[in-house]
Order: C-alpha cells, then sequence, then structure tokens
C-alpha cells in the first residue's frame, strides 16, 4: 500500500491544521474520526504522488492544470454542502450534518466527466471596468472576493491557494 | 488489467472499480467482504500508462462520469458510490 509511507503522526498534524482551519472559516470536518483520517491521509499520498493534495475520490491526472479544481479543498465543496450537507468525499460536512440532522451519505459527482471538462489555467479573460481602479478576483473554492492587483497567495478564508483564483470584474 | 480476486459466494460477476484513497470506495469494498461475495477489483489510480487509461475506459463505458467507486454486475448492473441498500438488495 502507497499509504504506508505516510506515518500516523503525519496524518494526525494534518488531521488536526485541517480541523482547525475549517472550524476558522465556518466548515466542519466529518465527525467520523475514522473515516476522515482515512481521507486525510489519502489527501497526504496524494500530495506526495502529485505534489498537492488532490482528492482523495477521484481519479487525479497527475498534472495540476488538470486537477486544480479538484485541488482539496476542491471547486464543487460548497456546492455540494449546500445542496447536500456533505462534499463528494464526505471530509467537509455541514452545521446540519455535525448536530446529527442527517445521514452523510455517497452523493453524485458534480465535477464534469473529462470529455466535458475545461483546460484549467487561472482565468483573466475579463476586461476590468474602466471606473474600477482595481480588478476583482473570486476565490472559486469559497467565493471570496478581493479588489487588488493580483489575488493573495493563500485565500485568507479557505487557504486556497493563488492559482485558484479568476478574475471576477 | 490485473485484478484482484477475492473467493466467496457466486452472485455473478462482480467487479468493482475503486481508488485506493477514497473513503466510499473502502466502505464499498468493506460491504463486499461482509456479505462474503466473490468479486474482483481494482485500484485503478495504483495503474500506469495503457492499463490506467483501459480502465478508465472501462468505467467510463459503465459510469460515463468515470467515478469511483463503480461496481458492475454481470457487465449489466452497476451501481455508482457507496449506495449500500442497492448493494445489499442486488448482492446480499
Amino acid at each position: 500500500m502507497t499509504s504506508g509511507e505516510i506515518s500516523d503522526q503525519e496524518v494526525d498534524a494534518r488531521y488536526r491544521k485541517l480541523d482547525r482551519e475549517a472550524e476558522e472559516g465556518g466548515y466542519h470536518l466529518n465527525p467520523d474520526a475514522d473515516f476522515t483520517r482515512n481521507l486525510v491521509r489519502g489527501l497526504l499520498v496524494n500530495e506526495k504522488r502529485f505534489g498537492y493534495p488532490a482528492c482523495p475520490c477521484r481519479l487525479s491526472s497527475g498534472t495540476r492544470d488538470d486537477d486544480r479544481d479538484i485541488i482539496c479543498p476542491c471547486d464543487y465543496r460548497d456546492p455540494d454542502l449546500n445542496e447536500y450537507g456533505t462534499c463528494y468525499c464526505a471530509l467537509y460536512v455541514s452545521g446540519e450534518m455535525l448536530a446529527g440532522k442527517g445521514p452523510v451519505v455517497s452523493i453524485p459527482e458534480r465535477r464534469p466527466p473529462r470529455s466535458e471538462r475545461k483546460k484549467g489555467g487561472m482565468q483573466t479573460g475579463k476586461v476590468a471596468l474602466p471606473t474600477m481602479s482595481y480588478p476583482v478576483w473570486r476565490c472559486r473554492v469559497c467565493g471570496y472576493l478581493c479588489a487588488r492587483e493580483a489575488p493573495p497567495l493563500i485565500c485568507p478564508v479557505c487557504k486556497a491557494t493563488k492559482d485558484r483564483f479568476e478574475r471576477f470584474l | 488489467m490485473k485484478m484482484e480476486y477475492i473467493p466467496g459466494k457466486k452472485k455473478g460477476t462482480v467487479t468493482l472499480y475503486a481508488l485506493s484513497t477514497c473513503g466510499w470506495c473502502a466502505k464499498t469494498k468493506a460491504l463486499l467482504k461482509e456479505l462474503g461475495v466473490e468479486h474482483s477489483y481494482v485500484y485503478v489510480d495504483l495503474l500506469q500508462g495503457d492499463e490506467l487509461e483501459q480502465a478508465i475506459r472501462m468505467v467510463e463505458r459503465f459510469n460515463p462520469h468515470g467515478s469511483f467507486p463503480t461496481l458492475v454486475i454481470d457487465e449489466k448492473k452497476v451501481i455508482i458510490g457507496f449506495r449500500e441498500q442497492e448493494i445489499r438488495e442486488a448482492l446480499g
């Protein structure tokens, strides 16, 4: 097993970090600790394999540009939390699910099939309106908006990296 | 494509396409074990090159979304995701 290369200490450390960041941002990890630990291990396995924590429940291409939408937290987490109370992996769950208001179940895949996927890359196509002194950048993960010359290195809300931002205005 | 074979009760040709890192895949695999059903499984994320492409095409044939876990029974019935009740009804 490839997961054998990841120590329990590494898993615990990442689990604590993700849990802290989730709670700070108003998100919640799945309270099923064994299930969640396995997903965290999967994230670390993928980080080791590819250099980025690709979703453990989706097949990665191994190329960051093609996998950008599934780097955890993925572009689909928030719409899935809104609709189903859980992300695709069930690593993140809604407050209602955390309070035991529903079973966390396996949900349909929101990511388009590979034949319909667009090539990744930061979208900078939109032109800023002449009246705006700064372009507006949108985090594709959580929707955070900021008006500045370039997006932040790390999203202050959800910790997504700079390349997860798109030009919004 | 090399599959892992798990002996058990014969309920048809049961094939599980899974990822080694995925939580719902692990649950599906554990359920098949609990039910004691003869089956084969493959961790598609551990394949490379032609074998990988061949496995992806096979999954897409049964499940156009190409998602995991995909459970195929007798090349006809396809159960996508960890649908516990559906799996129990089909194989229990």
